[in-house]
């Protein structure tokens, strides 16, 4: 039995999702110790200080809220451009975008100095602030987002709520009343999704772009001021919402057996975008580099040949950018097991990114001789998370996962919709 | 409904504040409407959509432009700020130590810093020193990107102040200053706090709110900055060096490197030395516009 043979079938996929919810609870369960220690000691056990003033969590918020906004552009194709080929993700990359996004204001949450007055940002907007657009815009989003999905289940969740079972009486309860299941009132649904999706795009863009511009506009800190940062947020974040579906629809979408086709097409979506990404990165270290500003290249120096140079080259070059590109560009791309390793090394490879954004940008030191000015370890260039900042990232991983497995498990079935359709 | 209603207080009480304007317009936004409607029935649609816009944005940049010249003269009574002479900088920190004195600051803040740094090619030469406050900019980026607008700049006097009620702690001001001038209070503690001697008892006298060191209570989870010592000012908001009123580091400097006044003061002293002396500012390339000056 060959390896492929072995990863084809229905088996296999079990066990992949017996691993799946295996690890979901892992992490989950083992990080809440993160939680206990960030709930009851506050900031004191994070390694970040006054110089590396962001962390971990901050890169993990970028990272989750571009896999939200990417997986969310990916699904437009379905809902808004109509393209057959992908159908069968729609539901499920909805349903990714709203998990993730979860996941990302969970993780900038914590790492509020004062997590009870996150209200504030609603209450005392003050819209010079780039900040205070990315957090009315993602909340607008994930309205939105609730909304899409609610339509995009409304249907089956009334004729499941038919059932007198636990799961029937959840279903009526999440289909908030609506007792309409005939055609007509499907197709009304489906022309609210479309619309609800059209609206997205552009607000999708304008908040993930915002995230871009809150670090692009900041210009004390030269590795991060540049007028590509927008657009260099956008891409990779479908660089990894598309590297992320292309795994879900492997393990959840019966991507390796039935649906061959939507992953490898998926891989050379992925495999486009993720060019593009990479010539946009090759043009901001040209520049700078050619252009020779001591400060300006400070950042990159950090990244290329600093303490955490590994994240860089091997960690985001070899394992997120050369490896998958090959087995997306050679005959392997035709291989869904390939295509989904390829994907699994992208989302990963996007996370180095991330931290390569947040932490060197903050690690040049902005007066020289500052941090020896001052003995404290709040003083100090070099950052690496503490077990409390791991730990409650874990965490997040874990309830996204369980958050997604639930879903996926529970809801109106995603697979239904690519079983008859297809 | 409530901002309305504390604006329309506000213009009761300022009726020439920037914004109150927009009510007077009330009669001549109905005669443009008129106008419009009877062009648009001449066809002429376009050329109102260009005159109303002009006429629009006329309005606009002389409301912004009265608020400017408002805030500038009308409001402001003081510039304060520093001029520090770093050819009598002795490196000795006692401005750092009397910062932490008078804001009872923890351990990693530090409102102000001392530098020193050996000259290259001349080892054996005094290092240079520097000291370094908070430069209460013109134009603080910090203020800009503060989310929830807890970080100001004060019109009466230009202190860049945070309320630390309103801060949410996300440290985006503090990736935003150029000078490396905020500090976020994680919570730790010197060990006479830490160990409840009455020293952790006496209140600290900043933004004169006297807090008592309590965990998770502000500042702990708030960013911090310099702000001259605002506590130190009379109601007027004037300080006095006589007196003592004055601000703890350059109260303190040993070697009178620390030069604090009003540059909106031309006699004062630190506007003299201006006139007199040959100054730079740091990272002027940013256009912040920073208070402290640095005699060379």
């Amino acid at each position: 039995m060959s390896v492929s043979e072995w990863l084809g079938n229905d088996g296999t996929i079990r066990k992949l999702k017996v691993t799946f919810w295996a690890v979901g609870f892992v992490l989950f369960g083992v990080g809440l110790a993160g939680w206990y220690l960030r709930l009851s000691t506050g900031h004191l056990d994070a390694n970040y200080g006054s110089i590396v003033t962001w962390g971990l969590w901050v890169a993990s918020y970028i990272y989750f809220i571009g896999l939200s906004a990417g997986s969310f552009l990916v699904s437009s194709l379905v809902f808004v451009f109509n393209i057959k080929k992908y159908e069968k993700i729609g539901r499920l990359a909805i349903f990714t975008a709203l998990v993730t996004l979860i996941m990302a204001l969970f993780s900038i949450w914590v790492d509020l100095g004062h997590m009870g007055r996150s209200w504030h940002v609603m209450m005392y907007p003050n819209f010079k602030s780039p900040m205070a657009w990315m957090i009315y815009l993602y909340s607008l989003y994930m309205l939105l987002l609730f909304a899409e999905t609610y339509f995009l289940l409304r249907h089956d969740l009334v004729v499941g709520s038919r059932a007198a079972t636990l799961k029937g009486r959840v279903y009526r309860w999440l289909s908030l009343g609506s007792k309409d299941d005939g055609e007509a009132a499907a197709l009304r649904d489906r022309k609210i999704v479309r619309v609800l999706a059209t609206i997205g795009v552009p607000l999708a863009i304008m908040f993930h772009g915002g995230v871009g511009a809150l670090f692009g506009v900041v210009a004390a800190r030269p590795h991060w001021h540049s007028g590509l940062f927008p657009i260099l947020f956008l891409l990779s974040a479908l660089v990894s919402g598309g590297a992320l579906l292309t795994v879900i629809a492997s393990v959840f979408q019966d991507g390796w057996t039935r649906h061959r086709d939507v992953v490898v097409s998926l891989g050379e979506l992925v495999l486009g975008l993720l060019v593009l990404d990479v010539i946009f990165q090759i043009s901001e270290f040209l520049v700078t580099y050619r252009g020779g500003i001591p400060g300006h290249m400070a950042g990159m120096d950090m990244v290329v040949s600093g303490p955490y140079a590994w994240v860089f080259w091997v960690w985001q070059v070899v394992l997120g950018t050369i490896i998958p590109i090959a087995l997306l560009a050679l005959p392997t791309r035709k291989n869904t097991h390939y295509v989904a390793l390829a994907g699994v090394l992208i989302a990963a490879g996007i996370f180095g990114l991330r931290l390569n954004i947040v932490i060197p940008g903050l690690a040049v030191e902005e007066l020289h001789g500052l941090t020896w000015a001052i003995v404290s370890p709040r003083v100090n260039p070099s950052y690496f998370p503490s077990a409390t900042e791991w730990l409650l990232t874990l965490s997040l991983i874990g309830f996204g996962m369980l958050l997604f497995g639930w879903g996926e498990h529970f809801l109106p079935h995603f697979k239904k919709e690519t079983g008859e359709e297809a | 409904m409530e901002n309305k209603d504390v604006r329309d207080g506000l213009c009761e009480s300022l009726p020439d504040a920037t914004g109150c304007e927009k009510g007077d317009e009330g009669p001549g936004v109905l005669d443009r409407r008129d106008l419009i409607s009877h062009l648009l029935k001449l066809g002429a649609g376009g050329l109102a959509t260009y005159l109303g816009a002009h006429a629009l944005l006329n309005a606009t940049s002389a409301i912004a432009k009265a608020g400017q010249q408002h805030s500038a003269h009308a409001k402001q009574k003081y510039r304060y700020g520093m001029v520090i002479d770093t050819k009598r900088c002795v490196g000795c920190r006692a401005c750092v130590l009397a910062c932490k004195a008078e804001n009872k600051t923890p351990p990693g803040v530090y409102y102000t810093v001392v530098f020193d740094q050996i000259l290259e090619n001349r080892p054996y030469d005094k290092p240079t020193y520097m000291t370094k406050p908070c430069f209460h900019c013109e134009f603080p980026p910090c203020v800009d990107v503060c989310p929830v607008s807890a970080t100001y700049k004060r019109e009466q006097d230009g202190i860049v102040v945070v309320d630390y009620d309103r801060c949410i702690g996300c440290r985006y001001c503090m990736t935003a200053c150029p000078y490396s001038a905020r500090w976020f209070d994680f919570g730790e503690n010197y060990p006479a706090v830490e160990e409840h001697t009455p020293y952790a008892q006496i209140p600290s006298q900043e933004y004169n709110q006297f807090r008592k060191r309590e965990p998770d209570q502000s500042p702990i989870g708030n960013v911090r900055k310099c702000m001259l010592c605002m506590h130190l000012q009379d109601k007027e908001g004037k300080y006095d060096r006589k007196s003592g009123r004055w601000p703890a580091c350059a109260k303190t400097c040993t070697g009178k490197a620390i030069h604090f006044g009003d540059f909106m003061d031309p006699d004062s002293e630190v506007s003299t030395l201006l006139k007199e002396r040959q100054y730079i500012r740091l990272k002027e390339e940013l256009g912040t516009s920073p208070n402290v000056y640095y005699l060379i």
